[in-house]
């Protein structure tokens, strides 16, 4: 019981990573229907400016988050007007190749900037945790659930009761329409790719806060977010959030129960899991477990 | 050029490969030079156009998927890896560890194509069902699974670290990997290497571009288009779009096979994500539903770490040695994602998009508009 609670709350914190970087994914599908692997990039570049600030600059560790979050949002406002707008009513299938572009260029600077040394994020809550039931809570679960869950509720509510949110959700419904209602859809884009990368930022930051510190292969991290929003289905809000927790949770307790059930998956098992439950959730509902299939004009 | 050659009066000359006698004759003497430029380039450079070739046969098998029958595949990666590892299995030795039938080279390229194509074939099922980005997410998990496959099955593939060799070029007990005489001419490992790897992919191209312009071809140009409509034609999507996926998953194995044989030595963490998109890279800067495109494309972008390479001595803000803001190898990673959003923004087409504009003016001079 303990392991399973153990398992559990590391499968939570995971999940609120996957979260806040598949909510930016479903904010982007829904205003643009351009799906971002670019974002897992924005991630690693949020998190290394929340080290820099924290860290080589030296600024509190809460303004450190906001600034890097701004700076995160900065590039996400530079990626979508440099590189997305011009491609704007070319193929689905180009303008995703586009950002695996900026992937490349995003990723590769900052690979540089973060080098081989081990280099944390100035997180406060260090490393000590708390025992519930037997388990051990670490502050660093509790820090990562709790703004996930903040970040969530305060999206739903920005959604549903806002003008700005009302204005994207009109412009996901229909970009002409919108348009016709004096929406500037350019402006709405532009507010998605920034809410998509300071939520980037944050998540990077909380991947980048752990033992192993931030490195190239928190990329990784962000890549496993992909399968979440998969799950969830592309442009399903609650989707990106109930797919985040299923790939999270499923990724914990392989981690804690595969090498006992199922050792000859091998070593590191979890790590493909969330590909494992997406080719197992697309057999079943090709369009996700919340997405809404296409209707296909002939 | 004598005639009308623009005239078609038939079905048959208006697809065939080579319309004009122009044509036909400038590839053959355009293959003559490339085969002969053997003779006289030094090794680094044939051992680098050797791999441009391979890749092209990879690049070829991704246009067929990808540009010709729509279906976007970030899973070629995985199929090199398949092909590598088959054709490591097939052609090489057996040790106490790895697995290896020590087969000649012409069956083994063959049947590391089969092994990745039956591969493709049962992955492809899964995918029929999907559409667009859907099937993009598929295939990436598709890489990520791979390489946890090819890190586990350690008696085919080494292991992480250890690694495999690729399979030995051997025909009829002459080896292709070692430097040899023919008919009394000294012939060198990298030579040999880069006309096999010409060989390979003059049979593979003509065999694509047989497959474009046939009914299969004309089936995939329209699933692509629009699927439903395909349908509404008669055309079974399921058999086309499986079909799609074996053949261009058949000559990612081919390509995999012989991909390291130039180096010597397989990896089990080459087969990653950024290899994916390095062959889409290719496609897109080649031009997608193109093969001499595709060729282009891989050829342009295996050649341009060397460009890059040259062009350190006269940029300065490159790290030549070990100040400097970035590496070479950097800063052609930042080119190459660069090129692929540049072309995608002004040159949809790729490169064979710029030689058929640059043909077309030149067929009108003087007379254009």
């Amino acid at each position: 019981m303990t392991t399973f609670l153990q398992a559990t709350i590391a499968g939570l914190s995971l999940a609120s990573i996957y979260a806040l970087l598949a909510l930016g994914f479903v904010i982007i599908y829904k205003a643009m229907q351009v799906v971002s692997f670019a974002h897992p990039a924005v991630m690693l570049f949020g998190a290394y400016m929340v080290s820099w600030f924290a860290v080589d600059v030296g600024v509190p560790f809460v303004l450190a988050v906001v600034l890097g979050a701004l700076a995160t949002a900065l590039l996400g406002y530079l990626s979508e007007r440099i590189a997305i707008r011009p491609m704007i009513g070319k193929p689905l299938f180009s303008i995703a190749i586009v950002t695996i572009g900026l992937d490349v260029v995003i990723r590769t600077p900052i690979n540089n900037l973060i080098g081989l040394d081990i280099r944390g994020v100035g997180s406060p809550w260090g490393f000590n945790s708390w025992t519930v039931g037997g388990a051990n809570l670490p502050h660093r679960s509790v820090a990562m659930i709790v703004t996930a869950l903040v970040i969530t509720v305060f999206l739903f509510l920005f959604f549903r009761y806002t003008r700005v949110g009302l204005a994207m959700r009109a412009t996901a419904m229909d970009q002409e329409v919108a348009l016709a209602q004096g929406i500037n859809v350019g402006r709405i884009f532009a507010l998605a790719w920034m809410m998509a990368g300071a939520m980037a930022a944050v998540a990077g930051m909380f991947a980048a806060s752990d033992l192993a510190g931030l490195s190239a292969s928190t990329y990784i991290v962000g890549i496993k977010a992909l399968p979440a929003i998969v799950v969830g289905g592309l442009d399903s809000i609650n989707g990106a959030v109930v797919g985040a927790l299923v790939v999270g949770l499923a990724e914990a307790y392989t981690a804690t129960y595969q090498s006992s059930v199922a050792p000859w998956l091998g070593s590191n098992f979890s790590q493909v899991v969330p590909y494992v439950v997406l080719l197992a959730v697309l057999l079943i509902r090709p369009y996700g477990l919340f997405g809404s299939a296409e209707v296909e004009r002939v | 050029m004598r005639g009308r050659p623009a005239l078609f009066t038939r079905y048959e000359s208006d697809s065939a490969m080579l319309p004009t006698t122009t044509q036909r004759v400038w590839l053959l003497v355009g293959l003559l030079v490339v085969a002969g430029a053997a003779v006289w380039l030094p090794r680094d450079w044939l051992i680098l156009i050797a791999t441009a070739f391979i890749a092209s046969v990879g690049v070829i098998g991704l246009n067929l998927v990808t540009g010709y029958a729509g279906q976007v595949s970030l899973g070629h990666a995985f199929f090199l890896g398949v092909g590598a590892y088959a054709g490591a299995a097939f052609g090489g030795e057996a040790t106490d560890k790895l697995v290896g039938f020590g087969l000649d080279v012409v069956l083994w390229i063959p049947l590391a194509g089969l092994v990745a194509a039956v591969i493709g074939a049962a992955i492809a099922p899964i995918a029929v069902r999907l559409r667009g980005l859907y099937l993009a997410f598929l295939t990436l998990g598709l890489v990520f699974l791979g390489e946890h496959v090819f890190r586990e099955w350690d008696s085919v593939t080494g292991g992480p670290g250890i690694g495999r060799k690729p399979g030995v070029l051997r025909l009829a007990g002459w080896r292709f990997d070692l430097d040899g005489e023919i008919a009394g001419y000294a012939v060198t490992r990298e030579q040999q290497i880069y006309w096999l790897a010409l060989i390979v992919l003059i049979i593979m191209a003509f065999a694509a571009k047989n497959i474009v312009r046939s009914r299969i071809g004309r089936a995939f140009a329209a699933v692509r288009d629009r699927d439903i409509a395909a349908e509404v034609m008669g055309i079974d999507l399921t058999r086309y779009k499986v079909l799609a996926f074996a053949v261009s998953s058949f000559y990612a194995g081919v390509a995999g096979s012989l991909l390291f044989t130039v180096t010597g030595f397989v990896n089990t963490n080459s087969f990653n994500l950024l290899l994916s998109f390095a062959y889409i890279a290719m496609v897109v800067i080649g031009g997608a539903a193109s093969i001499t495109g595709s060729i282009m494309g891989a050829t342009f972008l295996t050649l341009l770490p060397r460009l890059i390479d040259g062009a350190g001595g006269v940029l300065p803000f490159l790290k030549v040695s070990s100040q400097g803001l970035l590496s070479t190898s950097q800063l052609e990673r930042i080119v190459f994602g660069a090129l692929i959003i540049g072309f995608l923004i002004f040159e949809p087409r790729g490169l064979n998009g710029i030689w058929m504009r640059i043909r077309n003016y030149w067929k009108a001079w003087p007379f254009s508009y």
